[in-house]
């Protein structure tokens, strides 16, 4: 469909022989992510499908959306849009990252972290259901079954 | 960018000049205004990835929360049934830069056929959309307390349900787009089909293109977020 008379427009703006280049790009990428979630990665799984999909989202924009060859003005703006999302995403993930450490459940995993100063010295294995048992457990060998109690 | 023949000061009617119908008088020339409508769309388009955007954050500390859960709903998810929908959509995005391609250089009827294409592409989508739907309603799994799936491996979390929650919100809201994206295929296919643009003129079918790529764009996230999570 493409013919070489418009050649000196499409040196400029794209054109249909790189939008069907860009589609197969796309495509293959899409095929190569269905095929990596059959591979068991761990946490890499994630990593590679975010990975890939950034690379066909800046495809799509480049080429299908023109950016590449359109004025900055428009390619700082949709940077601008994902720059603000990113730091919306750090700072959720900071916040959500440390926001667990200081749940209850997590207060007596480790066998060396001291519920308050002083009060459960390494080497004894703390098996305090709750935080609420710290207070009472200054001094005293007998907290686990006074705890017990409770 | 192609250049165009109208006069550059746009003093209104009668003035002698050659005068494209659609130049705004409150614009120097054309390539100005179109620019200007560019810009539009794309502030227009940036609300769009923050809205979506702070749905996939949620998500994301969802999973956090659930990950058992999350990973076991999504195999309720139809992995060939998302891929085709990607394929499907990423073939639109190409008939549509081709409608756009056509529009610039004054083709009506292959702008007309890209156009078509596009449009049914959608309403392909939103078939196989439909018949995912369908399959998730009779086996009730169900956003929030709508939630009625069995044989789940923990029995009573919420997790289930949340993971249902964010897939018809965000699967729901990108369906309301498409839908939103098909109706306005349609009136830039009549106004093609008319004649209306030119080479000179061809911003409705440029930034309608836009919003569709859009569309595409978060679809490529939502694909391997819902489909593929391991």
């Amino acid at each position: 469909m493409s013919t070489h008379t418009d050649t000196h427009e499409t040196h400029e703006h794209g054109g249909p022989a790189v939008y069907a280049r860009t589609l197969g790009a796309l495509i293959v990428l899409t095929a190569i992510t269905v095929g990596a979630a059959y591979v068991d990665l761990g946490a890499g799984n994630v990593v590679v499908a975010l990975v890939i999909a950034t690379i066909k989202a800046t495809l799509v924009a480049l080429f299908f959306m023109h950016l590449k060859w359109d004025k900055p003005v428009n390619g700082i703006i949709a940077m601008a849009g994902f720059l603000f999302l990113g730091i919306f995403l750090m700072f959720d993930l900071l916040d959500y990252d440390s926001r667990n450490n200081f749940m209850p459940q997590n207060l007596h995993i480790s066998a060396d972290m001291p519920l308050a100063p002083g009060t459960a010295p390494a080497g004894v294995k703390p098996a305090l259901p709750a935080p609420e048992a710290a207070p009472a457990a200054a001094g005293d060998k007998k907290t686990e079954p006074a705890a017990e109690k409770k | 960018m192609s250049t165009t023949s109208v006069d550059i000061h746009g003093e209104g009617h009668g003035d002698g000049h050659a005068h494209d119908p659609h130049h705004q008088h409150h614009f120097t020339t054309m390539e100005q205004q179109f620019d200007t409508a560019k810009i539009g769309m794309w502030l227009f388009l940036v609300t769009e990835i923050l809205l979506f955007g702070g749905l996939f954050v949620g998500f994301g500390m969802m999973q956090a929360r659930y990950p058992r859960e999350f990973l076991e709903a999504h195999e309720h998810l139809t992995r060939w049934q998302g891929a085709l929908n990607t394929v499907v959509l990423l073939f639109s995005s190409f008939t549509m830069v081709m409608a756009v391609d056509s529009a610039k250089k004054n083709k009506k009827d292959k702008t007309v056929f890209y156009l078509a294409i596009t449009i049914i592409c959608a309403c392909i989508f939103l078939v196989v959309k439909y018949f995912e739907y369908a399959h998730k309603f009779e086996e009730g799994w169900l956003p929030g307390r709508f939630y009625h799936g069995e044989h789940d491996a923990i029995a009573g979390s919420h997790g289930y349900a949340t993971f249902f929650a964010f897939y018809f919100m965000m699967t729901g809201l990108h369906g309301f787009h498409i839908v939103a994206g098909i109706v306005a295929l349609l009136w830039i296919l009549f106004r093609a089909k008319k004649g209306e643009f030119t080479s000179s003129y061809y911003t409705p079918v440029d930034l309608v293109g836009l919003y569709w790529h859009i569309v595409d764009l978060i679809w490529i996230y939502l694909f391997p977020l819902y489909y593929l999570i391991q």
